[in-house]
């Protein structure tokens, strides 16, 4: 018995540096966030109770309502179309550039990814805004004589987005994708199956769960993002993490802030909740 | 070095299964017994509390005398050679064989002696600085053997040390093994679910199922006359007749009740023990002998399992009267 | 079908590219804006940039934070997993769970959370704030890559030398560290990589001593100039340098 209980010690001695971290610098400051979120606004003073008044304020006031529906849409929007972009990319480089050159290819088609976060938003906005390279190049070829509105709309900051996720959902499809033994192919076929038949009933399903995890994963990161919206999209609407900037930064409302954040994390839990089956975040 | 090993009615629970329900078994220093079973009978559980890897649920393991109770792996005079090897390999040779004297602070130009010491006992001289995946399997598996081997300990644990290599190479391994157990003197245990493997190198076999040891015995002594009837299917083929107060199916052979047991081998043209005129149903050439399947004519719903002598050539349909040389009567208790 | 594959393949990586080409092309712009037309090559920006004070010394809290708080994580989330994969502790799914979930929440959440835990203990934000950020969202990683690495070949191997007489601190150093080795500094640099960029912690939990990404953040504020091209292609050229020799030293050994 001894020697279990020697061994349980070292567990939790291994264990406690980063157990105790997590307490302290994850769990309590949520609770405290969570805390937060129940006090109000008297003045420019935080009165702590229990007041459910930001919450109600969060659903019931159309301003931070619609934040929560720009969020949810744009990261829906986003999560689809970069899936949908990914997917294809994925599966030619596994399976139609040679194998020797395929580590090289998924390298360049995400080398973007190792430019500053800041600095990528920035520079879609040099390609699509007033002067940018795309209004300059539609005019110069006479399509258009008025520049178009692209930056500061909602479709750059799903263009800067899904720049961003189609790199990360490549290569998680891909990790997926190369993994799978040609023989699933060969035996659909070999059964009958068409290659339409083929991807449909075998090649998706069993890279579903690569699929899955790789949307999870964005929709936390897009939902949670504040930089592209506020570069690409600028004021025109606004999305949930710029409203919480705008409480915290311009009226200093912290309980609100909060209360917002919380909602932000419930919708995270809701997406968690209904992809848990087949998310694999230990494997990332 | 060496030393005895005793197991005193050790129980073993994994959740409600029970994995080894109150085993005793002594084994004397210098002994190579073999743990025999199929899988999940517990035999491996067995060597995992003899290694400290795990603790009874009850009983006692003394080793040298020594009760082995919250005596952790690294303290216990027991060494592993594990299935899959377990090669350090970051490691070269020499430093995975010297490892266990280096953790007993014993100095790099002494520990690399030794090292090159044991590769050369199991046959890899000169290969110290090599890598474990530069070796094909069953270097590998003599380094470990000489990992193992290299901190001295009393007794030496195997646990499927040979099931990882293809079976021609197994066949070499393990007359190799119980060489070398002759020459170090250490007290082997070592578990294996092959039948040959553990006649080759045993001392002792010790038969295990459904976490009881079913027989015990030098290999000869289990094969010719098992104590059950699981030992003695398990030893290898055997043909099970049964008997009530004398009778069979095969009429009057033996008696009392029970069950009666000749090993394939042990029926031929003559012999003490007659079994009357059998039909050849069918006929395989195996090498060292002729394998049959034959129903006696006096029971239609008996099939015999026979290998008959290599150069008698039988057809199927052909009537012989056969006889056994040597039987075993396994009374019902 | 075979061509389409090939245009699509041409098509992804011009969008993939495009933003970076523009960042880069232009950050040599001779003029004051990084638009169209391209008005002649210069080094005048870079020049500018290597010579502002504020921005080097973002520059260097920002590899200070990253390597600190990146070593941290791993060490704590190293002995985590090993913690966790070896030996049977109660409640060991929930605690595999609790270590996992800063994954799951947003960098805003994190901060504002640290935030308000930060302003209520009356603790003053400095670069070592943020760095208490950086580790809660690399500690995750840490951890998940090093409990996805420990599979049974180590377990064994550590078991052979705790069985061989090594001491757990041993079998730490000696044998699962060595072995995990190259999960252990892919996730020590994407730690590094996730830390250096990191904007929205940083951003809320400094107060003077800022990092690069906020110092680049407050560039921004002032307008396009071919001033923050340079520090983005700059930026790009060392990340991009650090995975060519990644790739080369790390992960091109032989197994």
């Amino acid at each position: 018995m001894s020697l279990h209980a020697a061994e349980r010690k070292l567990g939790w001695g291994l264990l406690a540096p980063a157990l105790l971290w997590t307490l302290a610098f994850f769990v309590l400051p949520f609770l405290a966030m969570l805390a937060l979120s129940f006090a109000h606004m008297e003045g420019r003073a935080i009165v702590q109770g229990f007041d459910p008044g930001n919450y109600i304020r969060a659903f019931t006031d159309w301003s931070q309502l619609k934040a929560l529906i720009n969020s949810v849409e744009i990261t829906v929007t986003v999560t689809v179309i970069s899936v949908v972009l990914a997917w294809p990319l994925a599966a030619i480089i596994a399976w139609r550039v040679p194998q020797r050159f395929q580590r090289l290819a998924l390298l360049m088609a995400v080398l973007p990814f190792w430019t500053s976060y800041v600095v990528r938003s920035y520079s879609w906005l040099l390609v699509l805004g007033k002067n940018g390279v795309i209004n300059k190049a539609l005019m110069g070829t006479g399509l258009i004589s008025e520049p178009l509105a692209l930056a500061s709309t909602r479709t750059a900051t799903v263009i800067g987005f899904v720049h961003f996720f189609v790199m990360l959902l490549t290569l998680t499809i891909y990790a997926n994708l190369i993994q799978l033994s040609p023989n699933y192919a060969r035996a659909a076929q070999d059964l009958g199956a068409g290659d339409w038949a083929t991807f449909v009933h075998v090649i998706l399903p069993l890279t579903l769960p690569g699929v899955i995890t790789g949307a999870f994963v964005t929709f936390v990161l897009c939902i949670g993002d504040y930089i592209t919206p506020q570069i690409l999209g600028g004021n025109a609407e606004l999305t949930l993490p710029q409203l919480i900037m705008l409480q915290m930064g311009r009226s200093g409302n912290f309980p609100m802030a909060s209360a917002l954040s919380v909602v932000l994390m419930a919708v995270v839990t809701l997406a968690y909740a209904a992809c848990s089956r087949w998310l694999r975040l230990d494997r990332l | 070095m060496t030393a005895s090993l005793s197991i005193q009615s050790v129980t073993q629970r994994y959740g409600t299964a029970l994995a080894l329900d109150a085993v005793s078994l002594d084994i004397a220093a210098g002994e190579f017994v073999v743990l025999l079973g199929p899988s999940g009978c517990g035999k491996t559980t067995l060597l995992n509390l003899i290694g400290g890897f795990a603790e009874p649920v009850s009983g006692r393991i003394l080793i040298g005398g020594k009760d082995m109770a919250g005596v952790a792996p690294a303290q216990r005079p027991t060494t592993t050679v594990f299935q899959d090897y377990a090669l350090f390999p970051h490691m070269t040779l020499a430093d995975n064989v010297g490892f266990g004297l280096r953790m007993r602070g014993v100095a790099r130009p002494e520990r690399r002696a030794k090292a090159e010491e044991m590769l050369a006992l199991v046959g890899l001289p000169g290969k110290a600085l090599r890598r474990p995946h530069e070796l094909s399997g069953g270097q590998r598996q003599r380094v470990a053997l000489a990992r193992a081997l290299a901190v001295a300990p009393d007794v030496l644990l195997l646990d499927e040390p040979l099931g990882a290599l293809d079976l021609k190479l197994r066949r070499a391994m393990q007359d190799e093994l119980k060489e070398i157990q002759r020459r170090v003197g250490t007290t082997f245990v070592h578990v294996t679910h092959d039948q040959e493997e553990a006649m080759a190198v045993a001392d002792r076999i010790v038969v295990m199922n459904a976490g009881k040891i079913a027989d015990v015995g030098p290999p000869r002594e289990v094969y010719l006359s098992p104590k059950s009837l699981f030992s003695a299917a398990f030893m290898g083929e055997i043909n099970q007749i049964a008997v009530r107060d004398g009778q069979s199916a095969l009429g009057a052979l033996v008696p009392g009740t029970g069950t009666l047991l000749i090993r394939p081998e042990a029926i031929g043209l003559n012999g003490a023990l007659p079994l009357g005129l059998c039909r050849v149903e069918d006929v395989a050439f195996f090498g060292t002998h002729v394998r049959a399947h034959v129903t006696p004519l006096k029971a239609p719903g008996t099939r015999l399992t026979v290998h008959l002598a290599q150069t008698l050539s039988v057809e199927p349909g052909a009537v012989l009267d056969l006889a056994a040389t040597d039987h075993l009567m396994l009374e019902e208790e | 079908m075979r061509l389409l594959s090939w245009a699509y393949l041409a098509a992804a990586y011009a969008f993939v590219f495009l933003p970076v080409v523009v960042l880069v092309v232009f950050s040599f712009q001779d003029g004051r804006l990084p638009v169209p037309p391209f008005q002649g090559f210069s080094l005048q920006w870079y020049d500018k940039i290597l010579g502002n004070g504020a921005l080097m010394t973002a520059l260097w809290h920002s590899a200070l934070v990253a390597f600190v708080s990146s070593a941290l994580a791993l060490v704590m989330g190293f002995l985590a997993a090993h913690a966790l994969a070896r030996v049977r502790l109660p409640g060991s799914v929930l605690l595999r769970g609790l270590l996992i979930a800063p994954m799951t929440v947003s960098y805003l959440i994190i901060a504002l959370g640290l935030l308000t835990t930060f302003n209520q203990a009356g603790i003053s934000l400095s670069l070592w704030t943020a760095g208490i950020g950086h580790v809660v969202i690399n500690l995750p990683l840490c951890f998940a890559i090093a409990y996805a690495a420990m599979g049974d070949h180590q377990k064994n191997a550590e078991r052979a030398a705790r069985d061989l007489g090594a001491t757990e601190a041993q079998v730490l150093w000696h044998v699962s560290a060595p072995m995990l080795a190259p999960a252990l500094a892919a996730a020590f640099f994407l730690s590094v990589t996730f830390s250096w960029d990191e904007f929205i912690i940083a951003f809320l939990l400094t107060r003077f001593d800022v990092t690069l990404p906020v110092e680049i953040w407050s560039m921004l504020r002032s307008g396009l100039s071919p001033a923050t091209n340079a520090v983005g292609s700059l930026v790009f050229l060392v990340s991009v340098s650090a995975v060519v020799l990644m790739e080369i030293f790390l992960f091109r050994r032989p197994k």
